[in-house]
């Protein structure tokens, strides 16, 4: 039968996030199918890579492990993975919406001439009829995603092209151990020569700088997040007072970051992280579509807003029709003496 | 250094604002209400042109787009604010298609253009977000892409040096040419449009915009070439029907839903004292925070 296969995006040796998250996802889309789940790992020095991806459901574990693909750059990683596609013939193939899966897949796909669905947010199993031929496909994967700014949700199929391919946003889906530790898989590893030419590596890197993430904001059990209603850069700094005393993290929206009262890495929405904390505060959020769709899964939603009929009040739990100068200060000073 | 740019472009509907206006009473969008506009980083991709032809003035922009008769719209917009030449890629073929048919459409108009150094184009358009057509083309050219660059650091004859985002950084990359650019939002915002460029420009039509009713600078279009925006359809690109619009288009969409978020029973605080309190307490009491 054919298999899933899971592209694993490295940061250094380790497995990321997100990939791990995908291992889960295609653990039970291939349980569903009755086939076998297998993984992908392009870099170098992967001896390491098995123990993280056997926990998460994976039966198999492809290597192309060699010093030159230390770090990704687009046609080696493209090369390996088409030409492995072609031998192993999966029927889906999962890939992270990162800069790197979203570099990375649809190089592939124009390759194989497959279809892919790019920032799901849901992957299911169903069937398909066509409407022209009233052929009906069985077990094909569904790819929902959203679309024209967050404002609908599509469900992408891919009938006749395989392997169908997504990608996958980073905390979109939650990470399962499956299986125990000691568990080993099968071990592949291919000879990188046979996979990728001298031709694809004409794109090289000369220089890199990464930052380590400075705040836990995906898994922050509280969040306190800031919209354009804030005011000021002076105005988030409370926020920030906040969220310190609840034990939580600072989010933003799109338009405080635009208006610079935030930095890029706090953003939250569709075209930033989504995240699903115990508690999400949101402090002059007017709630737009974009940022609703990164946090409605939130448990607990309370909202600060001067407007009355500000739209993210209709999902909240706990509505504070205030100016946020005002309620924001009395929250911290009403907490430190109920504490 | 004489370049041939090529600037991929793309009218969207502004997706980003939607306002009142724009929405139908069931909560629903209404797409016709939204105004078109030039994809903002496409924009940014077009700035990157306009600083290299800043740098070697012998250079040409080519602004190329797929879609309907009023996306010529972005082409004029383009010459506005310093792009030499605009070319519409229309025909109903193309109607319908996903990420692989359009790249493949726009690989075989950017083929008819002939020579090319660089082709630029924004990550990804804000009606789709998928940022899939600007690998796809380079894939389909046979040529390198680098994607969410940010800035070109230096050029020569062979070879181009760029910075691109990464996750949590940046890199600098070198990259042979002739190769393609996908340019992200976090790029030099485009220059706004020169008063003299507009003044001209503002004539320049498609031959579909010349032919019909209402175009009043047929004097002026006959005499002057740059102001004639190409229009070419799939037998002018020599394109093969098949992989184009529905038909060349591997992904089908199923379902599409409308987002309505299922409205909760909100408890209703003001910003007094009594209710803040009254607040904190019952979020310290069913364990919420603390």
């Amino acid at each position: 039968m054919n298999d899933i296969l899971v592209y694993c995006e490295l940061d250094g040796s380790r497995v990321a996030d997100v990939s791990l998250e995908l291992l889960s996802k295609g653990r039970s889309l291939a349980d569903r199918l009755g086939v076998k789940l297998a993984a992908v790992a392009i870099g170098a020095g992967l001896d390491a890579v098995a123990a993280q991806v056997w926990p998460y459901g994976a039966d198999t574990l492809h290597l192309f492990d060699d010093a030159s693909l230390e770090y990704y750059t687009t046609q080696p990683h493209a090369s390996a993975l088409c030409k492995l596609i072609k031998e192993e013939q999966p029927q889906i193939v999962l890939l992270g919406a990162t800069v790197i899966g979203r570099d990375l897949a649809p190089r592939i796909s124009s390759t194989l001439r497959s279809g892919l669905t790019a920032d799901c947010t849901a992957l299911e199993i169903g069937d398909y009829e066509d409407k022209k031929s009233g052929e009906r496909i069985e077990n094909l994967l569904y790819s929902v995603r959203p679309a024209f700014g967050g404002n609908i949700v599509a469900t992408i199929v891919n009938p006749y092209c395989r392997p169908q391919m997504a990608t996958v946003r980073e905390g979109v889906m939650p990470m399962n151990r499956v299986r125990s530790d000691n568990y080993e898989g099968t071990i592949v590893s291919h000879p990188i020569e046979q996979y990728i030419t001298p031709a694809d590596r004409l794109v090289r890197i000369i220089e890199r700088h990464v930052q380590p993430k400075e705040n836990k904001l995906k898994s922050a059990p509280i969040v306190v997040a800031g919209g354009y209603g804030m005011g000021s850069k002076e105005n988030f700094e409370m926020l920030h007072k906040l969220a310190h005393l609840l034990h939580g993290e600072v989010g933003a929206t799109r338009a405080a970051i635009d208006a610079g009262f935030s930095t890029h890495d706090r953003q939250i929405g569709q075209t930033g992280l989504t995240v699903r904390p115990k508690v999400y505060i949101a402090c002059g959020i007017s709630g737009q579509v974009q940022h609703i769709s990164g946090m409605q899964d939130s448990g607990i939603i309370i909202s600060v807003n001067s407007d009355p009929d500000a739209p993210i009040n209709a999902i909240a739990d706990y509505v504070v029709t205030g100016r946020v100068e005002e309620v924001i200060p009395k929250l911290i000073n009403f907490y430190q003496q109920k504490q | 250094m004489k370049l041939n740019i090529i600037v991929l472009a793309k009218q969207v509907p502004d997706t980003r604002n939607v306002g009142e206006q724009a929405m139908n009473a069931d909560g629903t969008i209404n797409r016709a209400a939204l105004p078109a506009i030039f994809n903002p980083e496409d924009l940014n991709a077009l700035e990157q042109a306009l600083q290299l032809k800043e740098a070697n003035p012998e250079s040409k922009i080519t602004v190329l787009t797929m879609g309907p008769y009023r996306a010529a719209d972005i082409l004029r917009e383009a010459l506005y604010r310093g792009a030499d030449e605009g070319i519409l890629l229309t025909d109903r073929a193309f109607a319908g298609a996903d990420t692989l048919a359009t790249s493949y459409a726009l690989a075989a108009a950017i083929k008819k253009v002939g020579h090319y150094d660089i082709v630029l184009c924004g990550r990804q358009a804000i009606d789709g977000d998928t940022a899939q057509v600007g690998p796809q083309v380079a894939r389909e050219l046979s040529v390198p892409q680098v994607t969410y660059v940010r800035r070109i650091v230096s050029l020569n004859e062979e070879r181009i040096i760029v910075e691109r985002s990464i996750e949590n950084g940046v890199e600098r990359v070198e990259a042979p040419l002739p190769l393609l650019l996908t340019v992200d939002g976090a790029a030099d915002a485009c220059r706004p449009a020169n008063a003299y460029r507009l003044l001209r420009f503002h004539r320049a039509a498609t031959p579909t915009e010349r032919a019909s009713e209402g175009y009043r600078y047929e004097a002026q279009i006959s005499a002057d070439e740059a102001l004639r925006l190409k229009e070419w359809s799939l037998a002018d690109v020599d394109g093969d029907a098949a992989r184009c619009g529905l038909s060349g288009s591997p992904t089908k969409v199923r379902k599409v839903e409308n987002v309505v978020f299922r409205a909760k029973e909100s408890k209703r605080y003001t910003a007094a004292d009594e209710d803040i309190k009254s607040l904190i307490g019952e979020l310290l009491s069913n364990h919420t925070i603390g």
